[in-house]
């Protein structure tokens, strides 16, 4: 049903509509509405198990007994506290099991800082789990019943990242999913082993030299594999809704016969679309590209779209003593599949540093000339 | 996907001596039969105090404390096939 409302209330919403068995979380800023929200619908009776822990650890914690017991587990969380699972972020995938979680995307301290970049879940891009950005809170409840769908079908953990604040705090229009959408399009969740006293494993066990690699080479080829899980979960909701983005890794704005690309994620590519309308008002040849899947990473596919442009990556995030994360994966993606693209890196956004329409024009005129850039906006 | 799983169950079940990189070796003639090595053993995996120790390699995992303690020296540590 279609409602003004704000996006933390949204997204609560339609985790209730998934019909999760336990939610445990720990409150922090900006993710906190989810929370409070999930725990006053949990108060009416509208979930059945909420567990208020007394930190983030003890929340993933929670959601990897309860998903290694066939729940449907779920939590959020942000920065510090992303920060805090993060060993935790690993068994969960490690076990292959299936929780998900909505990250409110902040800034890691220090100097501390409660605003939006990316730092957190691109910190945690080598954890096993895959990451979905969204760029509108509609976006957002769309993306969730497609997380618990892939995790679930494919055992392994899915964050639902949103820009904290942008999305987090606005209040807008959204149609939240409702149980019966939800019913028809998610099936219960029955994964191939679980915890059962009546018929007792252990999880996560003790792997010896000659076996622990060949694990790490199932998951890793098993995440790789994950784009086509992607993408079918959300041509299913796209057939379901009528709303789609792009083909569920990313999404290209006027692209075609673009020769200048901005491409970026989140809640900036909002902006991004109106600089590339503004821009090709007055005849320049630019678009916009908003990858949706960080984690699988579509290298080929990301390669194969913008062959034979000139591309602007701008990310919220950095790599201290590297280059900036999609930049490195894009240019070696680029050199394997489609070497004639010129790549510049640009890095803003950090800490809730405003990023404008302004700023983006800026961006895409910059990029004209041969040579790539490596610069901060 | 390979799901790390295993079956849960005690030592019976499960054997621990493929953790092992050393053997215990035992010169028998040796042997004065004090039973130091059946006390100090932590697996206790070294036959009946009184006799000559038989080692249990299901379980031994090599770490030498029976060498160690020994009083007349009768058992050495060597390398693991």
């Amino acid at each position: 049903m279609k409602k003004t409302i704000e996006g933390s209330e949204a997204m609560a919403e339609t985790v209730q509509n998934c019909n999760p068995d336990v939610v445990a979380c720990f409150p922090i800023t900006p993710s906190t509405h989810i929370a409070e929200d999930l725990d006053h619908i949990y108060s009416n009776g509208g979930i059945r198990d909420f567990i208020p822990v007394e930190s983030e650890l003890s929340a993933i914690s929670a959601l990897i007994g309860a998903s290694a017991t066939g729940g449907r587990s779920f939590s959020t969380t942000s920065s510090q506290g992303l920060a805090l699972m993060h060993e935790a972020l690993f068994n969960a995938a490690g076990m292959r099991l299936s929780p998900v979680m909505v990250v409110a995307n902040r800034a890691l301290s220090a100097p501390l800082n409660i605003w939006n970049d990316h730092q957190d879940s691109v910190s945690e891009r080598d954890s096993g789990w895959l990451q979905l950005f969204c760029e509108t809170n509609q976006e957002a409840c769309d993306a969730i019943p497609q997380a618990f769908k892939i995790a679930e079908s494919i055992a392994i953990p899915v964050m639902v990242c949103v820009d904290g604040f942008y999305l987090t705090h606005a209040v807008e229009q959204v149609d939240v999913p409702d149980k019966e959408l939800i019913a028809k399009y998610l099936p219960k969740f029955s994964p191939k082993v679980k915890l059962d006293s009546q018929n007792p494993i252990t999880m996560g066990a003790y792997a010896f030299p000659s076996d622990y690699q060949d694990f790490r080479k199932d998951l890793f080829d098993d995440l790789n594999n994950s784009k086509a899980d992607i993408m079918r979960a959300h041509d299913e909701w796209a057939k379901l809704t009528g709303r789609k983005y792009g083909n569920g890794l990313f999404e290209g704005y006027r692209l075609e016969d673009a020769e200048f690309v901005f491409l970026g994620m989140g809640s900036v590519m909002g902006n991004a679309k109106e600089a590339v309308d503004r821009m090709r008002a007055k005849g320049e040849k630019v678009g916009a590209l908003k990858l949706r899947s960080f984690r699988p990473f579509p290298g080929e596919e990301l390669a194969k779209a913008i062959a034979g442009k000139k591309v602007a990556v701008f990310e919220k995030a950095i790599s201290l003593g590297g280059d900036a994360p999609i930049y490195t994966e894009l240019t070696t993606a680029a050199l394997e599949f489609h070497p004639n693209v010129v790549i510049s890196s640009f890095i803003g956004g950090l800490g809730g540093k405003d990023v404008t329409v302004e700023v983006v024009v800026q961006v895409l005129q910059k990029i004209k000339g041969q040579e790539p850039l490596k610069e901060w906006v | 996907m390979k799901l790390p799983i295993s079956k849960p169950g005690t030592s019976v079940e499960n054997k621990t001596g493929d953790w092992r990189t050393f053997k215990p070796d035992i010169e028998v003639a040796k042997c004065i039969k004090c039973g130091t090595c059946q006390r100090f053993c932590p697996e206790g995996c070294m036959g009946d105090e009184g006799k000559v120790p038989i080692v249990n390699f299901d379980y031994c995992k090599g770490c030498g404390i029976c060498a160690n303690e020994c009083p007349v020296k009768c058992i050495k540590m060597i390398p693991e096939k």
